[in-house]
């Protein structure tokens, strides 16, 4: 029988792909930047995560809600974190974080389905564009620096397109032997839309090297380092985090999702080593929540949110913000925090910054229909 | 092309129902087996017999948790974490017994065709057993306020839905109350500081997601005013504190009422309390938005990812000429042309790829599997898509590398112990079953590889 290692390549092979010798074909990769993004599914309370508690209005809107400043993580004069960011805080007291504040896609109607759409293609209105825009970002790299991976069983939208992706996720099955594995090879080998899929999962198999991983924050967050640490490894990554939808109970739901993002940060920034000095992390989600508390103790859907910009490259250690404030008059339809900064431009240019690339061609790949702010530059070292 | 032989027949077993069993005979008539299966439906089959009501579910809940709370003394947290562990393990415990049974009832099920049309509108009214309550009732849930209505009118199934205890805490209503409302009157008169308000989730969800579907011309405006007319709309039972409170179920609780008209989309509902909801979804599901919005999902489901413009209008016609009538939108479902082309259209999801295997591998019986972490492993958890618009219905979400060498692993481990024949199998649950599949099962090593195969086939993953 063939051993499992080999017969990876082998099948790799057999799909024409890079796997037959890693150490040839990465060894040429010009860049060691890492680009990864995580999205938070549901909407996040920005204003419970990068909180303004010297803004007059905020105690008065949330209420119960409001996040004490006596127990939250202060950042400056204006902005506190919540307390279950502490891995974050100790980043951006080293200057490798830096928080964005009443930021947003150009969507307004507070659909999660549709914002999350809008989000992930980079269109102006939902389903406008079929692709996503991190797949985009991955055609404006030279092939051989390797696929970009995302870390779910399924491909999310943002990576979607014409550029080839592969995922993983760990699996608590029993692996398949080597004999049926390369059946199914053979099986799958006239059919275009099986064959492609296979060839990318055996790759991701090769790379996973039969390692055990759990699904926690934290070991997803290893994982994730695993491959993006590897010299023949992926540079660009995905990450889904669900759960940030809180109409209810706020308080301790979103409590856990901090420490679960918390969490998973810090432990790809001590699973990557020295290569975190090469890698950013950008954290984003469809829209913002309701600047008051609703009738149970959570928030409704709103428009402007928070964004983390966060790694070992970031000019970090400082809010990027156009604050409009919470007063009634500067919300939103009245209701939610305004959106003063322009997610699209923060996205292209953080990713243009991180992985050398000329910040108006990937304004224009990646969010083809947006303006370019040039005032956002200089978030990443060069 | 040319259209392989029996082709209808494959299409009517694994398009339309939930594939073939090995024991199956194809169907002479694929139209008519269709449509007869309308005439035999049974919205309480036998699979289910051993299941409780939600009713009984959550008041079971609530002496549990009683309990526990008063095993675990009041200021021992290790005993209270332990007590609500124990609590969240027997809620888990219930809902793998019902998605045993929701298994046990798709391998047995005389009308698979019905059975796919239970999970389409499951998936499409779907809750998520995220929260402790929605765990236990997920099951419940499809029985009380889906199946009952899966050959009845809309309107009758959208009413049973919002009503159900799963979907008023699944989507935060029940506690949502109206900051003109008695009770928070009664709340600024005492002093409290407790906020009292409206929760505006169910309200977005049923236009965006259960009717009208998103951008059909409401504004957030529409949304609040459609919160406020739901506000009361509450259970009793599982988390009730009062006394003579304990029939878990819909509830409305008049203290919580907004009172006053409401104005949704350009129309003022000036009924007072529980009506004034009913009244808009009765509005709701006349509309023709909504005719247009089921109409694509049903194309979507069963004819093609991005489906036909006229199998769409087709059946937004239907809808809309028969006020809701769901079986004559079915006719004209079966009716359609489009609905019949030979090629798969559909990459099946892991419940249907799931469901497909067992029944063409001859089980019946599956108490010992554990179907339901299997199901957590390829990628589709029952009853837990963690969004309230359900499970996505296109290949681009399901097809993907990691899921499909899962695939792999279970056919692996479904198929280890069997002593089938699989060259003989194929032809019975694939009538249209492909040279390359044939010949591929044929050369394989062993039996068990070679029924493997043929359910991991480009074949048996599509429908």
């Amino acid at each position: 029988m063939i051993h499992r290692r080999q017969f990876l390549r082998f099948a790799a092979a057999g799909a024409g792909s890079l796997l037959l010798a890693p150490h040839i074909v990465f060894a040429n990769v010009a860049t060691e930047r890492r680009f990864v993004f995580i999205i938070q599914r549901g909407a996040a309370d920005g204003l419970n995560t990068v909180v303004p508690y010297a803004d007059p209005a905020y105690a008065g809107l949330r209420g119960d809600l409001a996040i004490d400043p006596a127990t939250a993580l202060k950042l400056d004069g204006t902005f506190a974190l919540h307390s279950s960011l502490a891995e974050l805080a100790k980043m951006y007291a080293a200057k490798q974080a830096l928080f964005v504040q009443a930021v947003a896609s150009p969507y307004r109607d507070r659909s999660h389905f549709d914002g999350q759409n809008v989000l992930e293609t980079g269109g102006v209105n939902p389903y406008q564009l079929k692709d996503g825009w991190l797949n985009r970002l991955v055609s404006l790299m030279p092939k051989s620096k390797g696929d970009a991976i995302a870390f779910a069983p399924t491909i999310p939208l943002a990576l979607r397109g014409g550029a080839e992706v592969t995922s993983y996720a760990p699996s608590n099955l029993k692996e398949a032997d080597d004999d049926l594995l390369t059946r199914v090879s053979t099986l799958y080998d006239a059919d275009p839309q099986l064959h492609a899929l296979w060839s990318e999962a055996m790759q991701a198999r090769g790379l996973a090297d039969q390692q055990k991983a759990g699904q926690s924050p934290q070991d997803v967050g290893r994982t994730a380092a695993t491959f993006l640490g590897r010299a023949d490894g992926p540079r660009i990554a995905m990450i889904e985090t669900n759960g940030w939808d809180t109409h209810s109970a706020q308080a301790g739901r979103l409590g856990n999702q901090l420490r679960g993002l918390d969490a998973l940060i810090a432990a790809l920034r001590d699973g990557l080593g020295d290569n975190w000095a090469q890698t950013t992390v950008f954290v984003a989600t469809e829209f913002g929540r309701t600047a008051a508390a609703n009738g149970t103790q959570g928030t409704d859907h709103g428009t402007a949110s928070a964004a983390m910009v966060v790694g070992g490259a970031v000019k970090g250690g400082r809010i990027l913000s156009d604050w409009p404030g919470l007063s009634a008059k500067a919300l939103y339809e009245g209701r939610d925090l305004a959106p003063t900064l322009d997610l699209d431009a923060l996205i292209a240019t953080v990713a243009a910054e991180s992985l050398h690339l000329d910040p108006e061609l990937t304004m224009r790949t990646l969010f083809p229909d947006r303006p370019f702010n040039k005032a956002l530059s200089g978030l990443i070292s060069a | 092309m040319a259209t392989p032989p029996n082709a209808d027949q494959a299409i009517a077993l694994n398009r339309f129902g939930l594939g073939a069993r090995a024991d199956d005979t194809a169907p002479a008539d694929p139209r008519q087996w269709l449509l007869g299966q309308m005439d035999h439906y049974e919205a309480a089959p036998a699979a289910f017999a051993s299941a409780d009501t939600s009713a009984a579910i959550a008041s079971q809940y609530r002496e549990d948790r009683a309990d526990l709370k008063a095993d675990a003394k009041d200021d021992d947290a290790d005993a209270k974490a332990a007590a609500l562990k124990a609590l969240r393990q027997k809620g888990q415990e219930l809902y793998r017994t019902e998605v045993a049974m929701r298994v046990a009832s798709a391998l047995t099920t005389p009308t698979p065709f019905l059975e796919r049309l239970v999970y389409f509108w499951a998936n499409h009214f779907a809750v998520s057993a995220d929260k402790p309550q929605v765990t236990i009732l997920a099951g419940a849930f499809e029985r009380e306020a889906i199946r009952p209505h899966v050959l009845g009118r809309f309107e009758d199934m959208l009413i049973a839905v919002e009503r159900h205890p799963a979907m008023l805490f699944f989507l935060d209503q029940v506690r949502s109350a109206g900051p003109n409302s008695k009770l928070a009157e009664r709340v600024e008169r005492n002093g409290n500081k407790r906020k009292i308000g409206i929760n505006e989730n169910l309200a977005r969800e049923i236009m965006e997601l259960h009717t009208l579907g998103v951008r059909t011309g409401y504004t957030q405006a529409d949304v609040t005013q459609f919160a406020l007319a739901l506000s009361g709309w509450s259970i009793g039972g599982l988390n009730a504190k009062t006394e003579g409170d304990e029939t878990a179920g819909f509830k409305f609780r008049p203290p919580m009422h907004e009172p006053g008209p409401k104005t949704i989309i350009g129309k003022s509902y000036p009924q007072q309390g529980e009506g004034q909801a009913r009244a808009v979804l009765h509005d709701l599901a006349s509309s023709d938005a909504t005719a247009l919005h089921l109409a694509t999902k049903l194309a979507r489901h069963f004819i093609a990812d991005d489906p036909p413009d006229e199998a769409v209008a087709a059946l937004q016609a239907a809808f809309i000429s028969s006020r809701g009538d769901l079986p004559t939108v079915y006719h004209t479902l079966i009716d359609l042309k489009s609905a019949w082309t030979p090629q798969p259209v559909k990459f099946k999801t892991p419940w249907e790829w799931t469901i497909s295997a067992l029944r063409g591998l001859g089980m019946t019986d599956v108490t010992d599997m554990p179907v339901a972490p299997m199901l957590n492993q390829l990628g589709q958890p029952v009853w837990r898509p963690r969004s309230p618009a359900g499970y996505d219905d296109i290949a681009a979400s399901w097809a993907a590398p990691d899921a499909l060498v899962r695939r792999v692993e279970v056919a692996q481990r479904l198929t280890r112990k069997l002593d089938i024949d699989p060259r003989q199998l194929a032809p019975r649950i694939l009538p249209a079953v492909s040279t390359m599949t044939a010949t591929e099962v044929g050369r394989a090593e062993s039996l068990h590889t070679g029924l493997a195969l043929l359910i991991v086939s480009p074949d048996f993953q599509r429908r």
